[in-house]
């Protein structure tokens, strides 16, 4: 049982590295290269469509829970295969594209749509010693490449030859770049504290408390900000103007059907994952444990809670949040929208990067 | 595995796409008709050019975004040293900000912030 435990602990770090080791031991350099290139591609496919089908349910789930309806529960055990139906009903469904479409960016931007959520995968720790890339830049990786996401979105808008979808391309584009910025800015007071754009560091740099306990209030300040930003930044209700049900059908994505539809449906899913991930990692300590300061004892039984399981509890419970305000704040007008972004999220971030220089440089956090 | 993950993830993206859509495409019977290829507007049959002119405000918050954006982009190399530096960062971070917000107060003035 100890032994078992142990493994489980340990799991993702030593299972990447006692396969590296074997492939390094069996094949030479390139082969060994390739076919852990080949293995990280599969690997990073599975967990995607995982997520997705996963995310899909679990917000149905959620809103039954909260409307006090039962939700699917039909298909499979308590309705757990039902997002797996849902796939294979848009699989056989016919993807058509509209007369006088641009056919070219028509058809690319699913496909952008889904590298723009891939790529985002990168530089993400999902356990111990355990992250495709560790990178030195990771924030600024991470805030450059979400912002690929509004051309996938414009592009599908604009190539459909439709108002509804051009309409909500637009709207979709003011608002996330707009967002952009106060996500960036609330981003930034961690690594003010922490002095470090890698995500691993960052996550080290809270071994002894997460930074929205370390920094108190004006890192949970940023924390409600970049909450709220990144809700419109991957186009959630209440921020949902670019697919807004009750005006534009279904916004950008009005004229996609089949299975570049699921494409979409699927990278916003993971838009979403990623970005509550990113949140997880920088405020709440990422894989790392609940420690408080110097406890060692208490510390330490916390370490006995695999840190794979700490990353993903934390990010759902973000996940959960987000899907939670869809069914609580109602949808605001593109005006109202713009106005909290560029009249109050904006001024009072870069208020905060004072306040948090100030209290960085004095030493008023623990 | 470093920068060719990069590599790694934007293969892996390409092909599950195209995985999937290709099998869509063997499985399904398309046809078509000339109701069918129409734009969905409700039903009701499409009324003049799709690209046509819109709110100019998009594009002035566009502009507005993009001197922001290129502020953030200044602020990371800072971010990372504002600690090590000590006052002399929160001076020059001052500074900063203060011109940004005389920017920011303009465009107010002049109503680009408004929507119209």
């Amino acid at each position: 049982m100890g032994k078992l435990w142990e493994v489980f602990m340990l799991s993702f770090s030593k299972i990447s590295q006692l396969i590296d080791s074997w492939l390094r031991a069996t094949f030479n350099a390139t082969w060994t290269m390739v076919i852990e290139m080949v293995i990280a591609g599969v690997c990073v496919i599975g967990l995607f469509a995982a997520l997705g089908l996963v995310l899909v349910l679990m917000e149905r789930r959620v809103a039954a829970w909260i409307q006090i309806r039962l939700g699917p529960n039909r298909v499979g055990p308590g309705g757990m295969l039902q997002s797996l139906a849902d796939t294979l009903k848009l699989l056989v469904k016919e993807g058509m594209t509209p007369d006088g479409a641009d056919k070219f960016l028509f058809n690319l931007a699913p496909f952008i749509a889904m590298m723009v959520a891939m790529l985002l995968m990168a530089p993400i720790a999902f356990a111990k010693d355990f992250q495709l890339w560790d990178l030195n830049i990771g924030v600024l990786y991470i805030s450059a490449v979400s912002s690929l996401m509004v051309i996938s979105i414009l592009m599908a808008g604009w190539a459909s030859n439709n108002k509804y979808s051009l309409m909500g391309a637009m709207r979709s584009g003011a608002q996330i770049v707009s967002y952009e910025l106060s996500a960036g800015l609330s981003i930034l007071t961690v690594v003010i504290l922490s002095g470090s754009l890698n995500l691993n560091e960052i996550i080290l740099s809270q071994s002894d408390g997460w930074w929205i306990f370390k920094g108190h209030i004006p890192v949970i300040i940023s924390f409600v900000i970049f909450i709220i930003a990144v809700t419109a930044e991957t186009n959630r209700a209440p921020f949902d103007l670019a697919e807004a049900e009750s005006e534009l059908t279904a916004g950008f994505h009005t004229e996609y059907s089949g299975m570049k539809f699921a494409l979409f449906f699927l990278a916003e899913y993971i838009n979403v994952f990623i970005v509550c991930a990113i949140g997880a990692t920088l405020f709440l300590g990422g894989w790392m444990p609940f420690h408080i300061g110097h406890w060692e004892g208490f510390n330490h039984v916390m370490d006995f809670i695999p840190s794979s399981l700490w990353f993903f509890g934390k990010t759902f419970f973000l996940i959960f949040l987000i899907m939670w305000f869809r069914w609580t704040f109602p949808r605001l007008r593109i005006d109202q929208l713009l106005n909290l972004e560029w009249k109050y999220l904006l001024p009072i971030s870069m208020f905060n990067i004072l306040l948090v220089t100030v209290m960085a440089i004095l030493g008023w956090y623990f | 595995m470093g920068a060719s993950s990069m590599i790694v993830l934007i293969l892996a993206a390409l092909t599950f796409s195209s995985i999937a859509i290709l099998i869509a495409k063997i499985v399904t019977k398309a046809t078509t008709n000339k109701q069918k290829g129409q734009p969905y507007e409700c039903g009701i049959p499409t009324q003049g050019k799709t690209w046509t002119q819109l709110n100019v405000g998009y594009y002035l918050f566009a502009l507005i975004f993009l001197i922001f954006d290129v502020e953030l982009v200044f602020l990371f190399p800072w971010a990372v040293v504002a600690k090590k530096v000590g006052w002399m960062a929160l001076v020059e971070i001052i500074v900063f900000f203060f011109i940004l917000f005389m920017g920011f107060l303009y465009a107010h003035k002049k109503g680009a912030l408004k929507w119209m």
